[in-house]
């Protein structure tokens, strides 16, 4: 019964707090920029005015386009619940593992891109054809990151996973390191953050995320806006919890514990706003030629960290 | 018994051929064939399946007096014939049942109608025949037979140079069969395939007969670089028949494959695995890479067969590093994968090319770029085909995905190999395999969003027609497939245990008791997955958030005009289109691999001429292999063209220095 | 096989000996010149940490020597000197590669690979230590001299043979025992080659107005 609050509590606990991240990614970036800033809970109240306003569709939608938003939302909502985030054990965590969550976002993805296609403007297909290309090396980069993390740690299970990285065996190693750096880059490239994408322009800037969802209005919008906060959230737990999980409850922890790890996990979230905030304000928007290189470097660095592998000691 | 019932089967496909041949003018034809081929496809699944089920209690040995006097025909139903027959007549009885609807449409249906049963005879005989004269007189059977039905339609020059070229491989790979079985037979001739697995050929024998195998299953299957025949071959059929060869009949070659080198060949040595894991990785790539290149649809399904035939040898090659280490468990996992890979290719991809032909009927077109917003018209196909996108693509929670995970459970297992070639070859053939896998979804992005997206291009595709009733059904059964097995793995890892076992002596741990039907390939703590979780929580927090926003927030809809950024009311010519859907990936991978070159001519200001803007790929690999052999061949040609202007002095100089020449040699010899 | 703390010295060693193949593979990444020489100052300093860390755990202080040079010199005189060749000669400031950076970037790990198979096989019995190093040491140098190929300016080819002398450095800080004085020897060396490379480029320049390579080789008449 607790797992299953606890299971519950983190569903709700990413849902609400991808919002605030946003927010606070944005308050930062603007108070770095010496502005004031939208407020910290501006991004809920964005979603809650979208989801009340009337849905536009184009004429020549079809059902899939109207569809989509609830499918990818769903989707990336099931893979952010099974990224632990306070607690290390969750109770469905062996429903997935982090090929499969990586495969989930690559659903939610596929479908997103099909949605840029459907209603047939060009916009929509540039957003489209450019995510796919950023996806087609972003995902086997995430991938060999996974296969570094999977070799070292004996596992693919997130939980497993992260109880590995909280022993002290594990040790300062470099594939670890080449990891942490490949998975920023993915992160970056997949939440369609400065410099691979900017999230901030709606139009000619940027044509890649933004530019495939530019047909959506209304509650599709608000729900879009959500799965992306979402992804990012996701992210940002996937990072903490296999590289900082400093600060998580242990398994079966005592209520007073848990909300201690909630409280290690939003302080966790907030420093990841922070340098992605920082980051994006000091560094400027590539060519969108240039975004293979960078994500091929990634996969690069990826394949380099699961080679180093043998030359580190338990291998 | 079951082998019985399926030979029966095959000799009632056989008669089918015959009245093929007689009612093929009639005008109910096609259902009286297809309907009768449906029946034996579905017998002879029944059978294979209950012999798969029953596990490897008994194995059914037939011999009959047919064939070379000295030999017969012998039959054997053992387990991995089981597990290919399944496939074979899964795919069969579900091509009968589309091409009841679809053959109406056959122009030449006497082409085709005696053709078909023959095609499906000749597949069930091959995975059933159990020494080599059998196996490769049916191979050659099943190869020809193919060949007439890509034939079917020969008035376009396209499809006879795809017949040609078929026909070719078809007959160096055949080639490469016959050299390997004789050298498995020895020199005593032991032809069945009982004494060739007793029988341990030397290690030199051993690896030229795989090296043969390659060559002779490889090009049937289509590994890169003897794929080039399959992306013509395949589409130029009718598209029941191409489904079958591309969903089928390259898993015949996979058993090909399959029996030969890992029952008949004995302990593969420990370098066997890295030319067929380097083999399967690059075709898994290359095969993706052409496939989202093309903008004819039949022919991206075509390449795509290549990319996944590239998955399934990975995951054999896995199979065959862990055997030669001695890892039966490692290997078991890895040849499940490979193997139900094997199943869910051969589910999707007939499921897409029944796709196609629907479009190809409706609209009498297959270039996409003349499609396009058919899902308004064609909803069910639609559907149907977006399944199957979806489970090619090895996305949660189809089936295509789960093949793929236990591939890449079997990949991280590799560290444990001691052969340091290998430790460094399986990661980079995991990113060949992640790479693919990624490409993949792009170049089914591309295939549905431009055809079946947007808005029509051509006034064919926009007033296409819904496809009839039987194509559907096949359809929908086939996608239905594709979720069971991607919800339910668990049951069809556990069918396929005693083919494995009987392969590499271990099987994977059993599935169907953990609890909520999850999968574990080797333990809890490591790794596990569970399908219908992930598609009911999908479906679950779907619905919540749908019906949450509908009741609490907003339920009402507008339609307008799209915005499009404020460009209104473009014309349909300026969606995007498969050529620039694939365009930033072609700029990624291009120059690399196809030597893409793009040229853009835009006349100055004033100048009246249209601006043309035209992008060159090169085939680098027919440029660097085919076309100098083929250049070789025609030279050759030409000078023994000479031969045929003798006078009959020269002849019989000719025969003369032969006959003492040969004297000679046998003089030196002895 | 080590006790904790021996082993996080031994983690520390090895993850700035990672650190300095990493930044081998980002001189591969960039394509400005500028940003070039930013990224090869952070090799020297990288290296001389690594060095420096050696000083500490073999107890050896005149690697000390070695890591100073290797800061003084490379990390900040000849980064700063290189700029300013830059800016007087005032080239271009992309660098025109011969091959595209993702195939460099694939030949590179490549040849990672194929360093750690070989250093692995063959010094099966060595200290695990040295081993790696000597492994990080060669891929470093292959990398290098994989820069020196790929390359056609001739600014760019200097730094990848300071990154490839880097790599040698490395190597001979690992092999413990490595006497100061050919290290010093060593260095001088490259410093003094390094001067004549300098001197040269003016001259190359003066001559040809380029520093494109491909011009002393049209020169030459090789290439048409």
């Amino acid at each position: 019964m607790l797992d299953f609050l606890i299971q519950g509590a983190q569903m709700l606990l990413v849902l609400l707090l991808a919002p605030a991240l946003t927010g606070l990614v944005r308050k930062v970036k603007a108070r770095l920029l010496r502005r004031q800033g939208p407020a910290l809970l501006q991004p809920y109240r964005d979603l809650v005015r979208l989801m009340r306003k009337d849905a536009v569709l184009a004429e020549n939608a079809s059902w899939l386009f109207r569809v989509i938003p609830y499918l990818t939302f769903a989707a990336t909502w099931v893979a952010a619940a099974l990224v632990p985030t306070f607690e290390p054990g969750l109770l469905f965590s062996w429903s997935a593992d982090l090929i499969a969550i990586i495969a989930l976002l690559g659903s939610a993805r596929f479908f997103l891109a099909l949605a840029g296609l459907d209603v047939g403007t060009s916009f929509g297909g540039i957003g489209s054809s450019r995510e796919v290309m950023i996806a087609s090396l972003a995902e086997p980069a995430m991938l060999m990151i996974m296969f570094t993390l999977a070799l070292v740690a004996g596992s693919t299970q997130l939980s497993t996973m992260a109880e590995y990285m909280l022993s002290p065996q594990v040790g300062l190693r470099v594939s670890l390191g080449l990891a942490l750096l490949a998975i920023i880059m993915v992160a970056i490239a997949e939440n369609a953050r400065i410099p691979v994408d900017n999230p901030a322009t709606h139009l000619e800037l940027t044509m890649v995320h933004e530019a495939m969802v530019l047909e959506y209005s209304g509650r599709h919008l608000a729900l879009i806006e959500l799965t992306a906060a979402l992804k990012l959230t996701l992210y940002m737990s996937l990072i903490a919890c296999l590289f900082a999980p400093w600060g998580m409850a242990a398994p079966g922890a005592p209520a007073a514990a848990l909300a201690g790890g909630a409280v290690a996990y939003m302080g966790k979230l907030a420093v990841g706003g922070f340098l992605l905030a920082l980051f994006e304000t000091s560094i400027a928007k590539m060519r969108v030629f240039r975004v293979p290189e960078f994500l091929g470097a990634a996969l690069m660095l990826g394949l380099l960290a699961t080679l180093l592998l043998f030359v580190s000691r338990s291998l | 018994m079951a082998l019985v019932i399926a030979l029966s089967c095959v000799a009632a496909l056989l008669g089918t051929v015959c009245l093929g041949v007689v009612v093929s003018r009639m005008r109910e034809a096609g259902a009286i064939v297809y309907g009768l081929c449906l029946l034996a496809s579905l017998v002879a699944l029944t059978a294979a399946l209950v012999q798969l089920m029953n596990g490897a209690a008994t194995t059914p040995a037939v011999t009959l007096p047919l064939g070379l006097p000295w030999l017969g025909a012998h039959f054997r139903l053992d387990m991995l014939a089981a597990f290919f027959l399944v496939v074979v007549n899964l795919g069969a009885a579900a091509a009968c049942l589309f091409a009841i609807g679809y053959g109406r449409h056959e122009m030449a249906p006497e082409r085709v109608l005696p053709f078909y049963p023959a095609f499906l005879a000749g597949m069930n005989l091959v995975v059933l025949a159990d020494d080599a004269f059998t196996f490769l007189v049916s191979w050659e059977f099943m190869s020809l037979s193919s060949w007439a039905l890509v034939m079917a339609h020969h008035r376009s020059r396209d499809n006879v140079h795809a017949g040609y070229v078929y026909l070719v491989m078809a007959g160096f790979g055949t080639l490469g069969l016959l050299l390997a079985f004789g050298m498995l037979a020895g020199p005593d001739g032991n032809y069945t395939f009982t004494a060739m697995r007793a029988a341990t050929p030397s290690a030199g024998i051993a690896a030229a007969v795989l090296i043969l195998v390659l060559i002779g299953a490889g090009s049937k299957a289509g590994l890169v670089p003897l794929h080039v025949w399959l992306p013509l071959a395949h589409p130029a059929a009718p598209s029941h028949v191409s489904a079958l060869m591309s969903g089928v009949m390259t898993k015949v070659a996979v058993y090909g494959f399959v029996r030969i080198v890992f029952d008949l060949l004995g302990p593969p040595a420990w370098w066997w695995s890295m030319v067929v894991l380097s083999l399967g990785g690059i075709t898994a790539v290359m095969g993706v890479l052409y496939a989202l290149m093309q903008h004819d649809l039949k022919r991206l399904l075509a390449y795509h067969t290549v990319e996944n035939i590239g998955i399934i040898f990975i995951g054999l090659g896995l199979a065959l590093a862990f055997r030669a280490h001695g890892m039966p468990a490692a290997a078991a996992l890895a040849l499940t994968a490979g193997l139900f890979h094997v199943f869910n290719h051969s589910v999707f991809k007939s499921l897409l090319f029944f796709g196609a032909g629907a479009v190809l009927t409706s609209t009498g077109e297959r270039d996409m770029e003349h499609l396009g917003g058919l899902i308004h018209r064609m909803p069910l196909t639609a559907f149907a085909f977006l399944v199957g996108c979806v489970a090619i693509s090895a996305l949660p929670p189809f089936n295509g995905f789960v093949s793929e995970w236990l591939t890449f459970q079997a990949i991280l297992l590799s560290p444990q190999l001691p052969a340091w070639g290998l430790k460094f070859l399986v990661p980079a053939v995991g990113a060949l395999l992640a790479l693919s896998a990624a490409l993949a979804a792009a170049c089914f992005v591309k295939a549905f969003g431009v055809t079946f997206l947007g808005r029509p291009r051509r006034p064919a595709a926009a007033q296409a027609p819904e496809t009839d009733r039987w194509s559907l059904t096949a359809m929908f059964i086939l996608a239905a497939l594709c979720l069971v097995a991607g919800i339910l793995p668990g049951t069809f890892i556990d069918a396929l245990a005693p083919v494995v076992t009987a392969l590499v002596g271990e099987r994977m741990p059993v599935q169907s008791g953990i609890a909520w039907l999850s999968i574990v390939p080797i333990a809890e703590s490591r790794s596990s997955y569970n399908g219908l979780l992930v598609f009911l929580f999908i479906a679950i927090s779907g619905m919540l958030a749908a019906s949450a926003i509908h009741r609490l927030a907003s339920a009402a809809l507008r339609r307008g005009p799209a915005w499009d950024c404020g460009y209104p009311d473009a014309s349909p010519a300026t969606q995007y289109t498969a050529g620039s859907f694939a365009q930033p990936i072609r700029r990624v991978f291009g120059t690399l691999v196809f030597g893409a070159r793009e040229h853009l001519d835009m006349p100055p200001p004033g100048d009246l001429r249209p601006a043309r803007f035209k992008v060159e790929l090169h085939d680098r690999i027919w440029d660097t292999i085919y076309a100098p052999l083929a250049g070789g061949v025609g030279i050759a040609a030409d000078k023994l063209n000479h031969l045929q202007f003798l006078t009959i002095r020269q002849y019989l100089t000719l025969v003369f220095t032969a006959l003492v020449s040969l004297l000679l040699v046998l003089a030196i010899w002895r | 096989m080590y006790g904790q703390t021996q082993g996080l010295a031994f983690d520390i060693a090895h993850m700035l000996a990672g650190g300095l193949v990493l930044v081998s593979f980002m001189q591969l990444y960039q394509d400005r010149l500028y940003a070039l020489l930013n990224v090869f100052a952070l090799h020297a300093l990288v290296l001389a940490l690594s060095v420096a860390w050696q000083a500490y755990i073999q107890n050896a202080p005149h690697l000390y020597v070695t890591a100073a040079i290797a800061l003084v010199f490379k990390a900040i005189v000849i980064p700063v000197v290189l700029h300013r060749i830059i800016v007087r000669l005032g080239i271009h400031r992309e660098i025109e590669t011969v091959v595209g950076v993702g195939p460099a970037m694939l030949l590179g790990i490549g040849l990672v690979a194929l360093s750690m198979v070989v250093m692995l096989r063959v010094t099966a019995e060595a200290d695990p230590l040295a081993r790696e190093d000597l492994a990080f040491a060669l891929s470093v140098v292959l990398l290098g001299l994989l820069m020196m190929v790929t390359r056609r300016n001739a600014v760019s080819q200097v730094v990848g043979f300071m990154s490839l002398e880097n790599g040698l450095v490395l190597a001979a800080t690992g092999a413990k025992g490595m006497p100061l004085v050919v290290e010093i020897s060593i260095a001088f060396s490259i410093l003094i080659a390094f001067i004549v490379i300098g001197i040269f480029l003016f001259r190359i320049r003066e001559r040809f107005d380029s520093v494109d390579m491909q011009a002393l080789d049209r020169f030459r008449g090789e290439r048409q």
